[in-house]
């Protein structure tokens, strides 16, 4: 809690000199400021993403900042029991970069989730270019395991809700401190990238939560996991991504490391246990770019030791596709060039892949839901949604599922 | 392409309507009542269904972590865990309880006794059984209409007792006799034989009330200790509380008002058949199908009829269902009859599948009745000799439950 208010203190005074300073300059001229508006409905490598998004700059001010923001409202039903309408503050998040010198670039994110309830620095990064194909990078950075974790950014997606396999089987936002490399090498109409990093990992949450099952998500919440590794090993997590201008993108991830605690002052208290994620991500489009297929597909291994409860996995699974069609391209009343897309989602994730024991039937505990969707975008940077999800909900024990509706408005803007 | 903004709002308004009209329509429906084992009874007052919230969240949605004092060693992390939807456990939450042949107590105790804790945190070894200790396995029970049993009458009890069959039926219904603990106030019309009370749940029949299965449960399937029941399952030795003392009085109210079970399609032809095989074949010598409860301070509960399909005494079901293990004065051979209500609802809580008797060894309500010995053995013959058509009218009837 200490670590949350000092952050949260440090953060306001970077904010308000920022403000303050920036303020100053828009009062003296109105058209010193400059935003760099970049078209975020069109990606580059998923991997670019970090350095992908619309800044603005004032004057000589070294630093540019930006951000975004992510409401909406939520009514759902869970087997025709409602709490009602909620509006939720999803999330406001503010970026600030800067060229330190050349070819070293820091940016950094940080985030506002559920008003004030959870305040992180997502990134926090340094980054030293040695040559395309050899960067180096340290820092608090998002692990690249798969696509959507460092691709997060709300304006860029036609579904208010993240997908739930990227946030509880991948749990993005994911980002640990650390160091590692980066690199891209471009030939004719393709792109290839990599990244390599080692950082913190997670603790043993994953196994021991209130979630009730294996979480990788549990296990990052560590408050001192930019302080110390739980397990005293490095997580190493790696990418490959290649892309083609006509075919589009594919990506291959992984990541691994020990997650326990099984050392305590220097006695070994328990086994070295490892967690590991593979994940496997595309995007593509079809129709003269008129319909873009997203997908990310992640299988997770976590060493759970035999005498532990069932309830907590050693392996799970889960991915989702997004497809997404613009149905109009036009002016709309002052805004040119506005989208009017349909969106539907297909996603699901089994949080256990065992069998039990006793019986050797299958264990259930997954989830599975569609999401079908229509998008306006006055602007490349800014849109607005309205979802129907309809989820199915199967306990451990594969009882009959609890159906959930949900009807959703919201709205996301980089500003 | 360009749009204005008559065109602009007459698109907005056509939408927002198509969704309030849609609204009622894309949204998931509730089950009917009579398909769910949870919910509250009818007539609780705000702060008795504000009571019952709270511990429906202690018991349904509190998870046990080792932070939280979860085991060492543990059987489940939560009470929900075993109850899922508050109905059957299966095969994944049975529990197994040890050492203990004969009302001369368990002699095992100084060895982990009474129950495995076959599941431990990581770092920690789980129980094995003891050698030379008998067990028996007891899949969890459904949880709905416990408060109404709880206030049947020790007389009404005593009145279906028959120890000596002096009735000549060959059922000889016992009440299980046993020294409760000193946290636990006698209900004021319970009979006691020296010093001992009428115990009513459990296989065996060893908890006096709710208070007391409970607390053991949290003890015993979650080591998780209480003011009631300090001593931790793993070490042995007193600890802080791990669940405060309004927690747990809360998951014993929760408990108390659950709903009993409520029967569906009454008026079929074929079920009424099947009820009157039912009677007919003897199962309702044990499996009485009306009971009335005493006083409660919880009006809902109090001197109402119910329909359970138990007499709570202990009987002899034969020697395949004898494990070598009791508790109490019950006998090895003697189990508590379980009350019927709500067995159509059970493959809702066990997976889609039937896990009948004590440990769940029959996989359907035919195979069930097949397993039943001893005083029962008779109404086991007796229904071997139906018709297809009356098996089939009996099952449904069970199933209507």
């Amino acid at each position: 809690m200490k670590t949350s208010i000092s952050t949260f203190n440090s953060i306001l005074l970077v904010l308000i000199s920022v403000c303050v300073f920036t303020t100053a300059n828009a009062q003296s001229d109105s058209t010193y400021s400059q935003a760099i508006l970049t078209d975020t409905t069109t990606q580059k490598l998923n991997m670019d993403a970090v350095y992908n998004r619309p800044f603005l700059t004032s004057g000589k001010l070294p630093v540019a900042i930006g951000g975004y923001l992510e409401a909406n409202s939520r009514y759902a039903s869970t087997d025709g029991v409602s709490d009602g309408l909620s509006f939720q503050m999803r999330r406001m998040t503010l970026f600030f970069s800067s060229t330190i010198a050349q070819k070293i670039k820091f940016f950094s994110e940080i985030e506002f989730e559920d008003g004030t309830k959870h305040i992180n620095i997502e990134t926090a990064l340094i980054d030293i270019e040695l040559h395309s194909l050899l960067n180096l990078r340290g820092g608090i950075l998002m692990n690249p395991i798969g696509a959507f974790n460092q691709n997060h950014d709300g304006p860029r997606w036609d579904f208010i809700d993240r997908p739930i396999s990227a946030t509880t089987i991948i749990p993005a936002t994911l980002s640990n401190v650390g160091v590692g490399l980066h690199g891209k090498y471009f030939v004719n109409r393709w792109t290839l990238g990599y990244e390599l990093y080692l950082t913190n990992g997670f603790d043993d949450a994953i196994i021991t939560n209130t979630d009730n099952r294996t979480s990788l998500a549990a296990g990052k919440s560590n408050e001192d996991k930019f302080e110390f590794s739980n397990s005293g090993l490095p997580m190493v997590t790696g990418k490959f991504a290649v892309r083609n201008r006509t075919f589009g993108e594919v990506g291959i991830s992984y990541m691994s490391g020990v997650y326990n605690k099984y050392r305590h002052d220097g006695i070994v208290i328990d086994d070295k246990r490892t967690a590991s994620v593979i994940a496997v991500d595309f995007t593509t489009s079809a129709l003269d770019t008129r319909l873009t297929i997203t997908g990310e597909v992640a299988k997770v291994y976590v060493d759970v030791p035999n005498s532990y409860s069932q309830l907590f996995a050693s392996e799970q699974v889960g991915g989702y596709i997004d497809l997404v069609g613009t149905i109009f391209n036009g002016d709309v009343l002052d805004w040119q060039n506005s989208k009017c897309n349909l969106a539907l989602r297909l996603e699901y994730a089994d949080y256990n892949q065992g069998n039990f024991n006793e019986t050797g039937g299958n264990i259930s505990d997954h989830i599975w839901a569609v999401v079908p969707g229509i998008a306006f975008r006055p602007t490349g940077s800014l849109v607005m949604r309205a979802n129907y999800r309809y989820e199915q909900q199967t306990d451990f024990l594969g009882n009959p599922p609890a159906k959930t509706g949900v009807i959703q408005f919201g709205i996301s803007s980089y500003f | 392409m360009s749009i204005k903004f008559k065109s602009f709002a007459q698109l907005i308004m056509m939408f927002t309507i198509t969704l309030l009209v849609g609204c009622e329509n894309i949204l998931p429906s509730s089950p009917a009542d009579h398909e769910l084992l949870d919910g509250p009874v009818d007539g609780l007052t705000y702060d008795q269904s504000a009571q019952f919230i709270r511990g429906d969240i202690g018991f349904n949605d509190d998870i046990f972590t080792a932070s939280t004092g979860l085991g060492p060693v543990f059987v489940a992390t939560s009470c929900g865990g075993c109850h899922a939807g508050d109905g059957k456990g299966h095969p994944f939450t049975t529990l197994t309880r040890f050492g203990q042949i004969d009302s001369t107590g368990n002699q095992f105790l100084d060895q982990f006794g009474p129950q495995l804790q076959h599941r431990a945190l990581p770092g920690y070894t789980p129980e094995q059984i003891p050698p030379g200790a008998t067990f028996s396995k007891f899949t969890p029970p459904s949880n709905t209409g416990l408060g109404f049993l709880e206030i049947v009458s020790d007389a009404d009890l005593l009145t279906m007792a028959d120890p000596d069959d002096s009735n000549n039926d060959g059922i000889s219904g016992v009440p299980n006799w046993i020294s409760i603990p000193t946290y636990i106030t006698p209900r004021s019309n319970s009979i006691s034989q020296n010093g001992k009370f009428i115990c009513r749940f459990g296989k065996k029949s060893a908890a006096y009330n709710l208070l007391h299965q409970t607390v053991n449960a949290y003890n015993q399937d979650m080591g998780i200790t209480s003011v009631y029941s300090p001593f931790d399952v793993y070490s042995g030795l007193e600890t802080d509380p791990e669940v405060s003392t309004q927690k747990l009085n809360d998951v014993v109210f929760y408990l108390k008002t659950l709903k009993a079970p409520i029967p569906r399609n009454q008026d079929d032809p074929e079920i009424i058949t099947g009820k009157q095989v039912f009677i007919n074949v003897g199962c309702e010598s044990c499996h009485k199908q009306t009971l009335t409860t005493g006083f409660s301070p919880i009006e809902s509960l109090s001197n109402k009829i119910i329909h359970p399909y138990t007499d709570l005494l202990l009987h002899d079901m034969g020697s395949e269902l004898d494990d070598r293990y009791t508790e109490g004065s019950a006998r090895t051979y003697e189990w508590r009859t379980p009350p019927l209500w709500g067995l159509g609802l059970s493959p809702n809580s066990q997976g889609g599948s039937y896990f009948l008797m004590h440990d769940g060894r029959a996989t359907s309500i035919e195979s069930a009745i097949s397993m039943h010995g001893g005083e029962a053995k008779a109404s086991n013959t007796n229904y071997q000799n139906l018709s297809q058509k009356d098996k089939d009218a009996l099952i449904k009837f069970l199933k209507s439950l």
